[in-house]
């Protein structure tokens, strides 16, 4: 059992070491940059990385696409990263928690909800309260993820309760909901569906201002390329990344 | 080596053996050590918990019907026939086995859903399948449906047809033959099977995400209710883990009862 168990320790040990031993290696100026960032970031960040990339010689970055509280778990359990993007401050405060932050986290964008239904929008969904109608087969995110914690700010503040026929866990599956024709009516972030495109109609509502949702940007303790970590964040928080953050839907963070 | 019966067997294969043991035993272990126990029954007796819980055994225990309906039948045919294509077709209806549940889910939705091959005309007729729990048991039953063939349709050609042809000589006609002496016959393989199926079926996550949704007492079972809580109390998720372990350790149980019958 002991050999057993020294065998799959020495496997860990071989598969722990092997992501980031190029970047010390090399001459001086190679750097490669690990950055945990939300999955409604991907389209985004992969753009502004790439941009990155061209801007600074010798320097890539990688990026860790996933649900935010995944990624804290991660981060919280070791994994080796320099920038953390998250897509709510909760889970960012739960890497400050935990001490693994260099300095404060910066917001750096600021998403709200919209509706989105099938183009040419059948039921002639006008606004929030249309949602409430009985005949209307409507999904949303769960209040346990942000998407439905925002949706549930919004039914609070405006006093009109939603009845959905699903709570999705997270927000592309309502998105898909509404795309496969399965749901009349989905409330997704604005960055989502200016990302699906002509695949769905979206519909602006006011009630959605009382539920900004603020993306945090922070350098990570661990990192040990503390200075391209940081030049990085201000690239995002710089023209480039307002400029790209902006065409696909996100608004500045107040 | 105390063993008084000769195993035969070199005896560095217990290396392998033992980590292969660890490496399925060790993540168990892992989730128990995370278990919150002053919390515990508190966790898993929490309004969600019940109904997702609640929701599993109840549509898992309907697809187990629906799989014997539909599985013995299939198998008998398997087992007990042949004709041209015969094994392209098993090949093809124990497909669910190997594909990705989430393919399964996004066929089911163009087959069932609301501008789907047959759900466009159940549409018609007032019939909404998606969102229901209607769905949930379809995904499970796609998904489970193999394991009762693949099993009973082992037992029925191990069993041989000695017994029928003895059954038809004397003769009985081929509906008393399949009721009064094949399916005895094979009974302890069917319980086995339905068993594995039920199994599967109370696991189903990925047809399910993708095809019935995820509401709380409608199409949350709890393999949905676990993903859930993870974002947000990972004590839960953890606590609700356990429980699905122990039914999996009881139905494994169940069905090694089964086979100890024959």
């Amino acid at each position: 059992m002991a050999a057993v168990l020294a065998l799959i320790g020495g496997l860990n040990a071989c598969g722990g070491d092997g992501d980031d031993g190029d970047s010390t290696a090399a001459g001086s100026e190679e750097v490669t940059l690990t950055v945990f960032a939300a999955a409604s970031l991907t389209s985004t960040f992969t753009e502004l990385g790439e941009r990155f990339e061209s801007e600074n010689e010798g320097v890539s970055v990688e990026f860790n696409f996933a649900g935010s509280s995944d990624l804290v778990a991660q981060i919280q359990n070791g994994s080796p990263a320099d920038v953390f993007a998250s897509a709510d401050e909760k889970n960012m405060q739960k890497a400050t928690d935990d001490d693994l932050v260099e300095g404060e986290p910066t917001l750096f964008a600021a998403n709200t909800l919209q509706i989105v239904t099938a183009p040419g929008n059948p039921k002639g969904i006008e606004g929030f309260e249309d949602l409430a109608a009985e005949d209307i087969t409507l999904v949303i995110c769960a209040p346990e993820v942000p998407c439905g914690a925002a949706t549930k700010e919004v039914e609070e503040s405006s006093g009109i309760t939603l009845s959905p026929a699903s709570e999705e866990s997270a927000v592309t599956d309502v998105l898909a909901k509404v795309t496969s024709g399965e749901a009349d009516a989905g409330l997704v972030y604005v960055t989502d569906a200016v990302g699906a495109g002509d695949a769905v109609e979206s519909i602006s509502f006011p009630e959605a201002a009382d539920a900004v949702n603020d993306y945090p940007i922070a350098v990570l303790a661990g990192s040990e390329h503390g200075d391209m970590a940081q030049r990085f964040v201000d690239f995002v928080l710089g023209p480039t990344g307002r400029e790209v953050l902006g065409e696909a839907g996100f608004v500045q963070s107040e | 080596m105390r063993s008084s019966q000769y195993s035969g067997l070199p005896a560095w294969v217990y290396v392998p053996a033992a980590a292969g043991a660890a490496f399925v035993l060790l993540p168990l272990l892992a989730l128990m050590a995370r278990v919150d126990w002053s919390q515990f029954i508190s966790l898993i007796t929490s309004e969600s918990s019940v109904a997702a819980l609640r929701l599993s055994l109840v549509t898992a225990s309907i697809s187990t019907v629906a799989c014997v309906v539909l599985g013995v039948p299939m198998a008998v045919v398997l087992a007990r026939t042949r004709f041209a294509g015969q094994s392209v077709l098993r090949s093809l209806v124990l497909l669910p086995m190997v594909l990705p549940p989430v393919v399964g889910g996004i066929a089911l939705l163009y087959t069932f859903g609301r501008r789907g091959l047959l759900g466009e005309h159940l549409e018609v007729v007032g019939l909404q399948i998606a969102f229901s729990t209607v769905a949930v048991v379809i995904a499970q039953t796609f998904v489970s449906l193999p394991f009762l063939v693949v099993s009973l349709e082992g037992t029925l050609r191990t069993a041989g047809r000695r017994y029928d042809i003895v059954a038809a000589t004397l003769g009985a006609k081929p509906t008393t033959v399949l009721r009064r002496v094949t399916l005895p016959l094979v009974l302890p393989g069917l319980a086995s099977g339905a068993i594995l199926a039920f199994a599967r079926a109370l696991g189903e996550f990925g047809a399910t995400i993708t095809f019935a949704g995820s509401l709380q007492g409608v199409t949350r079972t709890l393999p949905l209710e676990i993903y859930l809580q993870r974002e947000v109390d990972p004590d839960a998720a953890v606590a609700l883990s356990l429980v699905l372990v122990v039914v999996a350790v009881l139905v494994i149980g169940l069905v090694r009862g089964s086979r100890g019958q024959m």
